[in-house]
């Protein structure tokens, strides 16, 4: 009994998690399955800014599908990649990215991850130096 | 002693971080237009669709664009500073009706006052993100050279309109020597 319940549970955790799947989306796929993979890619990078923490893939707001038919369009157009980020942050700036450039403004948004992390390598190296000069206790054991 | 001083020092930079955060508005995302041209559109008007209204319309005096909906709670909370603004004569506004329907835009505007010397009809919404809206209602002010000078997003108030478009008028109408004395 209880494993079938848990089973069931299982099942809808799956399900839960794969709700991303059913795409907000209502348009048709692009015919070339090359540009409609560009086109998924794209529009999981965006972010939807009515809605700030959803990306336009997975918002159903009206702003949200109006970019998706602009992205759609320009990708049809035969824009790269680039040229489709750039119109989006010459008009939204460097927010509408998920994954902003690495420039003046956002070098402390990409640093202090790096810097947080040789604070700990310096944290790490100095208890290992202090434990590496103790004498090995035989007493003390796991 | 330094190993007491370490934490609360951790906890003094954190607090001045969540501080700052407190004060923010992450919903405010800051327009990469200020300061550039204007960006061009040419649209059918909203009451006769027969005229058009463009950013050509606009240039070679201070004026407002204002985004607006039927749809949008914000709009409507404003909508009577707006009157009042027209009805002083505080500034040209331009209307940017923004993914809405038509007849509902007329009859809004017929019903509560119309504020604008003309509304351009975005129903797809294709300027508006040529603009960067993204949550009406938003007001952009038009300097005489066509650049944006700023844009407000939120219901327009007075105590806005004093804080923080006059000084930037001002600042402007001294590079332009344009005539802002019509506008206090």
């Amino acid at each position: 009994m209880t494993r079938c319940s848990n089973f069931l549970i299982m099942i809808s955790c799956a399900a839960l998690m794969t709700s991303t799947v059913w795409a907000i989306d209502a348009e048709p796929e692009l015919e070339n399955p090359t540009l409609q993979a560009r086109y998924r890619l794209l529009i999981n990078e965006i972010r939807c800014l009515v809605c700030q923490n959803q990306s336009i893939a997975d918002s159903n707001a009206p702003l949200a599908a109006d970019l998706r038919r602009e992205v759609r369009e320009m990708i049809t157009e035969g824009s790269t990649d680039k040229e489709i980020t750039t119109f989006l942050v010459a008009r939204y700036g460097d927010f509408v990215l998920y994954r902003p450039p690495f420039n003046a403004r956002t070098w402390v948004l990409w640093g202090t991850p790096l810097f947080f992390l040789g604070i700990g390598f310096l944290v790490f190296t100095r208890i290992l130096r202090v434990r590496g000069n103790q004498p090995i206790d035989e007493g003390e054991g796991m | 002693m330094s190993r007491y001083l370490i934490p609360v020092m951790i906890l003094g930079v954190l607090a001045i971080f969540f501080a700052r955060g407190l004060t923010l508005n992450p919903g405010y995302v800051p327009s990469p237009l200020i300061g550039k041209e204007a960006p061009s559109f040419k649209l059918p008007q909203l009451k006769d669709p027969s005229l058009t209204l463009g950013s050509e319309d606009m240039l070679g005096r201070l004026s407002l664009l204002n985004v607006w909906a039927t749809w949008c709670v914000g709009c409507r909370q404003e909508h009577q500073y707006l009157n009042e603004m027209a009805q002083n004569n505080t500034i040209p506004i331009y209307g940017l009706n923004w993914k809405d329907d038509r007849a509902t835009a007329v009859n809004w505007l017929n019903t509560l006052g119309d504020p604008y010397i003309a509304s351009a009809f975005d129903g797809d919404g294709r300027v508006a993100i040529d603009w960067g809206v993204y949550g009406a209602p938003e007001t952009f002010l038009i300097g005489q050279d066509g650049s944006v000078i700023y844009k407000h997003i939120a219901p327009l108030t007075n105590e806005i309109w004093e804080m923080e478009f006059m000084p930037l008028i001002r600042e402007h109408c001294q590079k332009f020597s344009c005539s802002y004395g019509d506008l206090e």
